[in-house]
């Protein structure tokens, strides 16, 4: 899939209308992680990654791990967008016998790749499935989305240690940086910053961008593709809730439920 | 009879194995050495993972190499290697049935001098705990040999516990070793004694004791802790007059737990030998830990004595 910049902003918006009507009304749903993801998601699985939704095993394909798995609702609705499941299995989502899970299962959701939602994980699981591809000599790429709020986890900085020491330059980190995590804002917990100094001190090219900025996601991604010797961590500066106005920057949409009334609001909201 | 050391033997079939297999990788948190996967290192650098001391990563770096098809092989101390990426082990590998082998070296008391921190006690119970999770514990060099050939060949989630020091031989060669299956290494009448891992040998020598004493023992090797054959135990244990169970491990959630719930519904008696609720302590050998905790053929025979009401 090759979409044009406008068509991206077009997909984002659709992505989020979404997460919106899986949740609906007074369900909890993780809006707030969700929705700070909506462009990048876009851009990666309607433009940068090689995937077929028709066959998502396809070996050769581009991987995309979603270590903060909670978001999975930004990755069910792209999914379902591109084909990999019909879209009224998003109506059923985290229904009994569902293969929406609350978080990503490889075994239920075609196009999920691993087991996620523990934090601090999928890092090193995308470490090694690079690793697997050099000893593969395959030439695809592994991305990973990782939380502001995951990176407290000791063992995103394992990950992170082991992927520059093996080199994996086919690995490209993106760090959706929303600053709230569930109880609040991160800084109030523990500042993870300075963010780009921390990753380049382990050994990573780093790219800070504005990640609802559809062009520079296609141009960082793009740039992750020339580095060579060393993985790429693009540091996306995001809005938590971001398209649902009661939902931005409020840590109570981490994992929030939507009166009636907001989700009218909210439906409303991506009518224009 | 020859002797043998488990984890040299598991080294060496590793290198056998990753001749003929090129997919088999090994990964490693600075104790090589120790685990022997030095020697799959020395043969196959290129799939060789040094993973320093970070376990947790280790365990979902493997995660992620057995996603591109590679039968992956995790090494640490059994203490380390189930309990520090208990979740790692959980979430990446085992919800997602993973072909992620965890190989517990120095388990139970054989790391005798480095006392309770490197002991494992619990590690069978925490990993039987997990679904999807397969657990083996051989008992001597030649059952490892042949269990390291069929947990590779099972594409899953394993741990298996090897011991640190030598081990007479007693499983037979002409064996095949089968995951889920008990094996009788000597029939008897009386009583059955199900042991597991480095009580297999005790148990034996065991039932020569109690032979003398007119007591015929059943003593069946145990080696698959998870998936059970509820159905076998039954049988094995059916018209005996008592049964012992036998581990180097916690009677919580190891073998005494799987054979007496196993033989739930039936009347047999049921005695273990196992470590009681409590870390092991650094002593100057191995015997003289096991000695101390009871976990020898004076125990089995005591505990078989016991439970015949002839104690």
């Amino acid at each position: 899939m090759d979409c044009t910049v406008e068509e991206l902003k077009k997909k984002a918006k659709a992505i989020r209308f979404n997460i919106v009507r899986m949740v609906g009304p007074g369900k909890a749903g993780h809006f707030g992680g969700s929705c700070s993801l909506a462009e990048i998601v876009a851009v990666l699985y309607f433009r940068k990654m090689r995937h077929r939704p028709e066959n998502p095993k396809w070996e050769d394909r581009d991987r995309l791990i979603l270590s903060k798995g909670h978001g999975a609702l930004v990755q069910y609705a792209a999914l379902a967008m591109c084909g990999y499941f019909p879209m009224e299995e998003l109506w059923r989502l985290k229904k009994l016998g569902s293969m929406l899970q609350g978080h990503p299962d490889m075994m239920k959701t075609p196009g999920i790749e691993a087991n996620t939602g523990s934090l601090g994980q999928g890092l090193s699981i995308s470490c090694g499935i690079a690793a697997g591809a050099k000893l593969d000599g395959k030439d695809y790429k592994v991305y990973c989305i990782v939380g502001d709020g995951e990176i407290a986890e000791g063992q995103i900085w394992e990950a992170a240690m082991a992927a520059s020491f093996y080199k994996l330059d086919n690995l490209v980190g993106i760090l959706d940086c929303n600053k709230i995590q569930a109880t609040g804002p991160i800084v109030e917990r523990f500042d993870t910053n300075p963010l780009k100094e921390k990753w380049m001190a382990f050994g990573w090219h780093v790219i800070e961008i504005d990640g609802h900025d559809i062009e520079q996601v296609i141009t960082a991604l793009d740039q992750a593709d020339k580095v060579t010797g060393k993985p790429t961590m693009i540091i996306a500066h995001t809005v938590k809730g971001k398209g649902i106005p009661f939902a931005e920057n409020n840590a109570a949409f981490h994992n929030g439920i939507m009166t009636e009334e907001q989700y009218e609001t909210a439906l409303k909201g991506f009518m224009d | 009879m020859g002797v043998h050391n488990q984890r040299k033997v598991y080294g060496e079939t590793l290198v056998e194995l990753g001749r003929q297999n090129k997919n088999i990788v090994v990964l490693e948190a600075d104790l090589g050495k120790s685990t022997m996967s030095c020697l799959f290192q020395n043969e196959f650098p290129e799939r060789y993972f040094e993973m320093s001391i970070a376990e947790a990563n280790m365990v979902s770096f493997a995660a992620g190499l057995s996603l591109t098809g590679k039968i992956a092989f995790v090494n640490s101390f059994a203490v380390f290697a189930s309990g520090r990426p208990f979740d790692q082990i959980r979430q990446g590998v085992c919800i997602g049935k993973l072909n992620v082998k965890i190989i517990g070296s120095s388990a139970g008391f054989s790391d005798f001098g480095d006392g309770a921190t490197h002991q494992s006690v619990e590690d069978i119970a925490i990993m039987r705990a997990i679904p999807n999770m397969t657990v083996i514990a051989p008992c001597d060099g030649i059952e490892t040999r042949k269990a390291v050939k069929a947990i590779t060949e099972y594409n899953g989630p394993v741990y298996m516990r090897l011991s640190r020091n030598d081990i007479d031989d007693i499983y037979p060669e002409d064996q095949e070793f089968v995951i889920g299956k008990p094996l009788v290494m000597r029939d008897g009448t009386d009583i059955a004694v199900f042991a597991t891992g480095t009580m297999v040998g005790p148990a034996l020598k065991a039932a020569a004791e109690l032979e003398k004493e007119g007591i015929s023992a059943r003593v069946v090797n145990v080696s698959t802790l998870k998936p059970f054959d509820d159905n076998a135990i039954i049988n094995l244990a059916k018209g005996m007059k008592g049964v012992v169970t036998a581990e180097e491990h916690s009677y919580i959630g190891g073998l005494a737990s799987a054979v007496s719930y196993a033989l739930r519904n039936t009347p047999v008696p049921l005695e273990a030998v196992a470590i009681d609720d409590r870390f092991g302590q650094s002593a100057e050998s191995h015997q003289e830990l096991l000695d101390y905790y009871g976990l020898n053929s004076e125990g089995i025979v005591q505990k078989a004595r016991q439970v015949l009401g002839t104690a």
